[in-house]
Order: structure tokens, then C-alpha cells, then sequence
């Protein structure tokens, strides 16, 4: 783990995995520091911006150095299952890079449990990890203009549903009525950095 | 009703208060005024929080009709500024009755001119800001001519008309940087940064694009996506930095050679393009 000064109020805290960065993350929320202003996981870091001129950063430092992360404290993930109607337009190209058919493709994706490793891109666009292996497949190679909110797709190691109509480049599996993003309600994301996923498919 | 009718505006005219920090993990970028001392000055001069909404005006242009009998102030760079035709000063608390039109001309330097009402434009907030964020599209749409804009009730006394005056910009910005936390992608990462940069019209509120002798990493490689920082220097493989303002992503997969310090932010909010830049990098 390094901790990398960024700018004046803030530290980026390197990870080897995961894993570890996820539990960084859990034990400096848990931490429960007033001068914590953002608390960002990426994908193998933590960003942790402090109030500035207070001392809210070697105190993390000194919160995560204390802990034990194999054993991070409990994060109380939420569960979300997402119904997906898989007729996505890339399902037959990711069937024939991981050469199976499209039907255990989607066995594959309903199959796993996956974990918001972070966020990014766009408001409530999550990078979920827990893809099976057949399925880690690179972008597409012109990203399209417009894909449509709901879009569940997939890309390295991450899948994901955008929140909105936007511009992307993942390969598409299906897609989901279900509203990612909704600024007006009390929680406005539905998936936050934690939380565990499952897809079901719905005809 | 107290309210503003918008007559015209200029290029851009957004809504800004101090933006939605605290967010950045649900993907949400931090928003808000981009010269943040202009915005507080101006709110502080009809007698506002700090943290009321006014208007941000990009080149000026902004033109509105009181609805009702309030207190205005114009800050940013120098500007003319008229009521009903009448010349009056930027940096001090003007009255408007109702009926009366303001007019916010160009400015001849800067870019933002900030105005504030006494109440404060009081529209719907989303995700607790009545900031129109570009990048992710949360909050107010920018104005348009016809628009009402709703205020709030006045509450305090003018303060800070001691101040300053309008701030005159330098030709040529200096610009305090802290290196990392990647500056060990690039050799000689300071003396890389100390050259003269030139801001591009491509720049908005999500960052400020410079041209000049792109960077050249000494590693190759992807990024992955990691947490962004309002002033951090973003080196895509162009190698032409990108400084990231208000509306920047919360996340990014290129390296950040270095992290503006927050005090010199308002002076690039108003760096208009073709001005120069030299960054001033410190350990």
C-alpha cells in the first residue's frame, strides 16, 4: 500500500487489489472522521479529501494502519437484484469471443454475485467486479454514439448498466427498466460502492 | 411574486452556488461557481449567505427584468453595468425597483461575471445545490431568454463593500502545483510543467485545455480509474494536461501529474482562451 500525496487536502491511497482497496474504504468511513469530505474508490485506490487545514488525513492514515483488513469492519452492503431482458446487441459477439452459446452467456452473468467496486462516468454508472472469466472481453472498438439508459453491458473486468442514454463503449448484454439514478429521491444512486448485485433474467 | 425575468443572456448564463461537494462516490461531480470568491462577495454584497445561488455569466451578455424591488451586485472581472441605461459599478450593492432592467455588458478581460440578488435565485435544488452542473447534466437548465427565476426572501445588510475593486487578471498566470501523486509517470516531471502553456477554446467548466510541448510519459500503460481532485493536471495520451475545474469526473484512467493549489483556482476560472499559463511546480 503507498500513500500518494494529492494536492494540498488530499491523499490517494494505492492498493494491491481489490480487496484491499475495498476494505481502506470500509475502515475509513467506519472511522466515522468529520473532516472526511469525499471518500472515492477507483479501481485499486481510495482517494480521501479532507476538510482543508485539518488533520482529518493522518488521522485515516492512522485509522487504516490500526485495522486489520482481512477482517475490514462490516460495511452493511445493501442486495439488489436487477431484472434484465437480455437482447442486448453484442450478446451473440460475446458468445462467440467466449465461445459458448448466448444462453450460457446469460447463465453465466445470472450466475454470479457481483460487488460495486466503484463509480465513474456518469451519476450512479457502478463498476461492478465478479465477472466470470469467459465474459472479461474488451470494449468495442468504435464506441457507439448512444447506447439507452438501462443498458447492461460489460468490459475488462467490470459490468454495469448506464444510468442514462449516454455515449459507451461497452459490449451490450441486455437491458433493465429498472431507474439507476434519480436525483430527486432520498437515495439518489442505487448502486453505491459496496452493495452486492445480482442479475435475473426476465422474458 | 419576487422573481427575475431573463431578457438575454450572453454565451452561457448558469445558475451556480457552492455546488454539491461530498458526492464524488455516488459519481456525482462537486459543481458549483467556478471563481468561488467572486460568487461569496457578491452574495455578501445584497446581504446573502455565502452559499445563495446567483447567476454565473460566461463573456457577460446577461440582461434581466426585476419582478420586484431588490439589491444586486455584479462581481468577476470589470464590467459595465447598467440599470434602465444607467451606468453603475461592479463590486457594490445596487438597488433595482421593480420594473428595472439590468444589463451586464462584455467584459474587456476574464470570462465570468457573477450576479448576485438579494434572496438569492431560489429554484428547485437537486442533490442539495441549485448548481447546473455541464458535465452530468444535474440541475437548473442553463437560462434562456423568457426564463423567471424565482428569489427567495431577503434577509441581510450589505457587507463587504470595503472589499476590493474589480481584480485586473496578469497576461500571463502563474500557477502554484503540487506534484504527484503520478508525477512518476513522466522524467523531470517540474521542469516538463514550467513551460508556457496556452489555454484552448476547447475549455469549460469541466477543465481548462492547454496546448504547448505535450508531456511525454516515461511509462506506458493504462491507468486504472482512479479518484478525481477540482485542479487536478490530467495527461491523456496526447500529452496536452487537462486542468480539472468545477464540473470535472469524479473519476479519471489517465495520470495526474500534479494538483493545483485551490488559492490560484479563481484566477483560471477566468483565463480566457489564448491566455498564457506557466505552471510553477513545487515538491
Amino acid at each position: 500500500m503507498r500513500w500518494l500525496p494529492y494536492g494540498t487536502d488530499a491523499v490517494l491511497v494505492e492498493c494491491e487489489s481489490l480487496s484491499e482497496m475495498s476494505a481502506v474504504r470500509t475502515t475509513v468511513i467506519a472511522a466515522r472522521l468529520p473532516d472526511v469530505l469525499e471518500v472515492v474508490p477507483g479501481a485499486r485506490t481510495v482517494l480521501v479529501v479532507a476538510r482543508p487545514g485539518s488533520t482529518a488525513l493522518s488521522e485515516a492514515r492512522e485509522a487504516v494502519e490500526a485495522a486489520d483488513l482481512a477482517n475490514p469492519p462490516g460495511a452493511d452492503p445493501r442486495a439488489v437484484e436487477l431484472a434484465v431482458r437480455y437482447d442486448g446487441e453484442d450478446l451473440q459477439l460475446v458468445a462467440e469471443t467466449a465461445g459458448i452459446s448466448a444462453d450460457e452467456v446469460v447463465e453465466l452473468h445470472t450466475g454470479a454475485e457481483y460487488t460495486v467496486a466503484f463509480t465513474g462516468f456518469a451519476p450512479g454508472f457502478a463498476y461492478l467486479t465478479g465477472l466470470p472469466e469467459p465474459l472479461r472481453q474488451s470494449r468495442l472498438d468504435t464506441p457507439r454514439t448512444k447506447v439507452p439508459a438501462g443498458s447492461v453491458g460489460l468490459a475488462g473486468e467490470f459490468t454495469g448498466v448506464y444510468p442514462r442514454s449516454s455515449p459507451g463503449g461497452w459490449r451490450l448484454l441486455g437491458h433493465t427498466e429498472t431507474v439507476l439514478f434519480d436525483s430527486r429521491a432520498e437515495r439518489p444512486a442505487l448502486l453505491a460502492p459496496g452493495d452486492r448485485v445480482r442479475f435475473r433474467r426476465t422474458r | 411574486m419576487r422573481a427575475l425575468d431573463v431578457v438575454a443572456t450572453g454565451p452561457s448564463a448558469l445558475v451556480q452556488d457552492l455546488g454539491r461537494p461530498g458526492l464524488a462516490h455516488l459519481g456525482v461531480p462537486p459543481s458549483g461557481a467556478l471563481d468561488v470568491p467572486a460568487l461569496r462577495l457578491a452574495n455578501r454584497l445584497v446581504g446573502n449567505d455565502e452559499t445563495c445561488a446567483g447567476i454565473e455569466a460566461l463573456f457577460g451578455g446577461l440582461t434581466v427584468r426585476a419582478r420586484t424591488s431588490c439589491t444586486v451586485a455584479v462581481t468577476g472581472p470589470p464590467v459595465r453595468v447598467t440599470v434602465d441605461e444607467r451606468a453603475h459599478g461592479t463590486h457594490t450593492p445596487i438597488h433595482v425597483s421593480a420594473g428595472q432592467t439590468l444589463a451586464i455588458g462584455t467584459p474587456d478581460t476574464g470570462l465570468r461575471c457573477y450576479l448576485a440578488v438579494s434572496g438569492g435565485v431560489a429554484v428547485e435544488p437537486e442533490l442539495g445545490s441549485r448548481s447546473r452542473d455541464v458535465l452530468s447534466g444535474i440541475g437548473p437548465e442553463p437560462l434562456e431568454p423568457g426564463n423567471v427565476l424565482p428569489l427567495g426572501a431577503p434577509r441581510g445588510t450589505p457587507t463587504g463593500e470595503d472589499e476590493l475593486a474589480a481584480p485586473r487578471l496578469p497576461a500571463e498566470l502563474v500557477v502554484p502545483v503540487l506534484l504527484g501523486p503520478r508525477d512518476d509517470w513522466f522524467d523531470e516531471p517540474a521542469r516538463l510543467l514550467a513551460v508556457p502553456w496556452t489555454v484552448t477554446p476547447e475549455s469549460n467548466r469541466v477543465g481548462l485545455r492547454l496546448d504547448g510541448a505535450p508531456l511525454r510519459r516515461a511509462r506506458e500503460g493504462e491507468l486504472a480509474s482512479e479518484g478525481l481532485v477540482t485542479g487536478a493536471i490530467q495527461v491523456p495520451s496526447s500529452g496536452l494536461p487537462v486542468v480539472f475545474l468545477a464540473d470535472h469526473p469524479t473519476t479519471g484512467g489517465y495520470p495526474v501529474i500534479g494538483v493545483v493549489v485551490p488559492s490560484a483556482l479563481p484566477a483560471l476560472a477566468q483565463a480566457r482562451p489564448g491566455t498564457t499559463l506557466r505552471f510553477r511546480p513545487q515538491a
